[in-house]
């Protein structure tokens, strides 16, 4: 099941030309600077603006194709967007503005009583948008969209417009919403913590071009892609709770043909999580040092060394079985392991300086 | 119109902007004698209404209300264009892709927005009609009664020796009625923004 999207578009000063095909339901972070092309997307697959061509086919149905006519207006394509400031009818209380979208179209899958519940708006429905702080104001808004029904719901910078409480109160139902409706997202951010936490796949644009795409695990162990060059790269792995060890607090989590042992976590045994390794926490060894307080001792093969001149630093991309780990080193350290493309190499993790979040 | 002059842009645009603004800038007696022109017995459309329906605008009330509602028009486009423009279109923009189409959107989403603007310019345009004088008297003439605006009544009060108290006592209202439209307008606009939740 997939989502292929393909855009082509002449503004007076740039040309976008845009086509990625990512799985279906789950989220796809398009991620790249202002201007790149991403907010375009977005207004194209709404129906907002009318490019030049674009085609967007969902499980082999077209929604949208320019060359056949199969465009539809906005209010006839039953594609959700959720605004970066949320856009609620400030006449209206938060019960009708939810029911706004669905008393428009056909009953679908998607219940009032269950999107309540999911997004905890239950004691906001008598209140009015004025009256609510930016975190409850946006979850009314994906509600809304939600429950019109949608086929695909694109969402612009949701959480742009909130400080970062607001943004920690809004995450975990923006994880649950993922994991129980079957639905594919659109999610534009400029936020690595979102791409962290909410992204399945990832499409990285910039000045008009899909750059790359694949997996959020693949996109950010690319060393010859943007997201690997920034001050807080990091490896993102899917694990699965393997090992409680209650004796030793600590857990040992397993995915990508790798294990590692974290602080204890209080999760069920195959609970999937996800982890994030900062490539600066990540140390190379030849061999295995003895005498050390470290748990994570992770063999790998060097696949990919890129050089960071802005930095007098080199990152290094370290094939593990499944996916990849990103180190942060200098280039003296190269040469003293003797390392090139290729060659076998411990990768050492403090297992605290593993971010693990919820999958 | 206001909605059109907001959302639309055509050729021709500004000089129909022009034209609805005009009775706000032309002097009044001008404006009462194009009315005069356009709408007496025998002028284009004057004779067409005489001639088809017996109507008769000039120096009848229907007349006087014509001349005030040509004056005060602008004052209501004005009053619910800025109140059109004040609205965000992102709140229209947010109802299309939740399915609402164009008559929907205008009466659930930008008219029900606009109304404080739209009550408000009404208000004020009332006041302002009340004290019309100078296109009046030009198309409608000032028969008491009829076509005697309160302006009007001052006026001729003045004009007879010893109207001093009746002009007097006229203006009084005229000042009354003023100070209760205007505070009307600015309750009931506090009002209505608060139900909208602003």
């Amino acid at each position: 099941m997939t989502l292929a999207f393909r855009l082509l578009h002449q503004f007076p000063t740039v040309q976008m030309d845009m086509a990625f095909e990512v799985p279906s339901p789950g989220i796809t972070v398009l991620f790249g600077p202002s201007g790149s092309g991403k907010s375009t997307i977005i207004a194209a697959a709404s129906g907002l603006l009318r490019p030049d061509e674009c085609r967007i086919v969902l499980d082999g149905k077209v929604l949208v194709d320019t060359s056949t006519g199969a465009w539809l207006p906005p209010e006839r394509r039953r594609i959700g967007l959720v605004f970066q400031d949320a856009k609620l009818f400030p006449h209206m209380s938060v019960a009708t503005n939810l029911r706004f979208g669905m008393r428009r179209t056909a009953p679908g899958p998607v219940q009032f009583d269950e999107i309540v519940d999911l997004l905890g708006i239950g004691p906001l429905l008598a209140r009015r948008p004025n009256t609510l702080s930016g975190g409850e104001r946006q979850r009314v808004a994906i509600g809304r969209a939600l429950l019109a029904q949608p086929h695909l719901l694109l969402m612009d910078e949701p959480l742009a417009s909130l400080d970062s409480g607001r943004k920690a109160e809004i995450m975990p139902f923006l994880t649950r919403l993922k994991t129980s409706l079957k639905l594919p997202i659109l999610y534009v951010t400029h936020s690595l913590e979102e791409v962290v936490q909410l992204a399945d796949s990832m499409v990285l644009i910039d000045a008009g071009r899909v750059v790359g795409s694949g997996t959020v695990s693949e996109i950010a162990a690319r060393t010859d892609l943007p997201l690997a060059q920034r001050d807080d790269a990091g490896a993102v792995l899917l694990c699965k709770v393997a090992e409680h060890d209650a004796s030793r607090e600590l857990t040992r989590l397993e995915g990508d043909g790798a294990s590692f042992w974290v602080p204890l976590q209080d999760v069920p045994l195959q609970t999937q999580r996800r982890i994030r390794i900062p490539a600066r926490e990540v140390i190379l060894a030849s061999q295995a040092p003895t005498g050390i307080s470290l748990h994570n001792i992770v063999p790998g093969t060097v696949r990919r060394i890129a050089g960071e001149n802005a930095r007098r630093s080199v990152i290094v991309e370290i094939a593990l079985p499944g996916g990849a780990l990103l180190s942060r080193v200098t280039s003296d350290a190269i040469v003293r392991l003797g390392l090139a493309e290729g060659s076998p190499v411990l990768a050492l993790i403090k297992s605290t300086s593993i971010e693990v979040l919820e999958a | 119109m206001a909605w059109v002059l907001v959302r639309y842009r055509f050729p021709g645009r500004p000089l129909l902007n022009a034209l609805v603004h005009l009775p706000l800038v032309l002097p009044p007696v001008v404006t009462g004698w194009l009315l005069l022109i356009l709408f007496g017995v025998r002028g284009p459309f004057g004779s067409l209404l005489y001639d088809w329906f017996g109507i008769r605008l000039v120096f009848t009330t229907a007349g006087a209300t014509l001349a005030c509602a040509v004056m005060i028009f602008p004052v209501m486009v004005r009053a619910i264009r800025l109140s059109l423009e004040a609205a965000d279109p992102g709140l229209e923009q947010a109802a299309r892709t939740l399915g609402a189409g164009r008559l929907d959107r205008l009466f659930n989403i930008t008219l029900p927005l606009a109304s404080p603007g739209i009550l408000v310019g009404g208000i004020v345009a009332y006041a302002t009609c009340l004290g019309e004088f100078g296109a009046v008297i030009t198309f409608a003439a000032n028969i008491p009664g009829q076509t005697q605006t309160l302006p009007l009544a001052i006026y001729a009060a003045l004009q007879v020796p010893g109207g001093e108290a009746k002009a007097a006592q006229l203006s009084m209202i005229s000042l009354f009625l003023a100070l209760v439209g205007l505070l009307l307008s600015e309750w009931l606009g506090k009002r209505l923004n608060r139900a909208l939740g602003r």
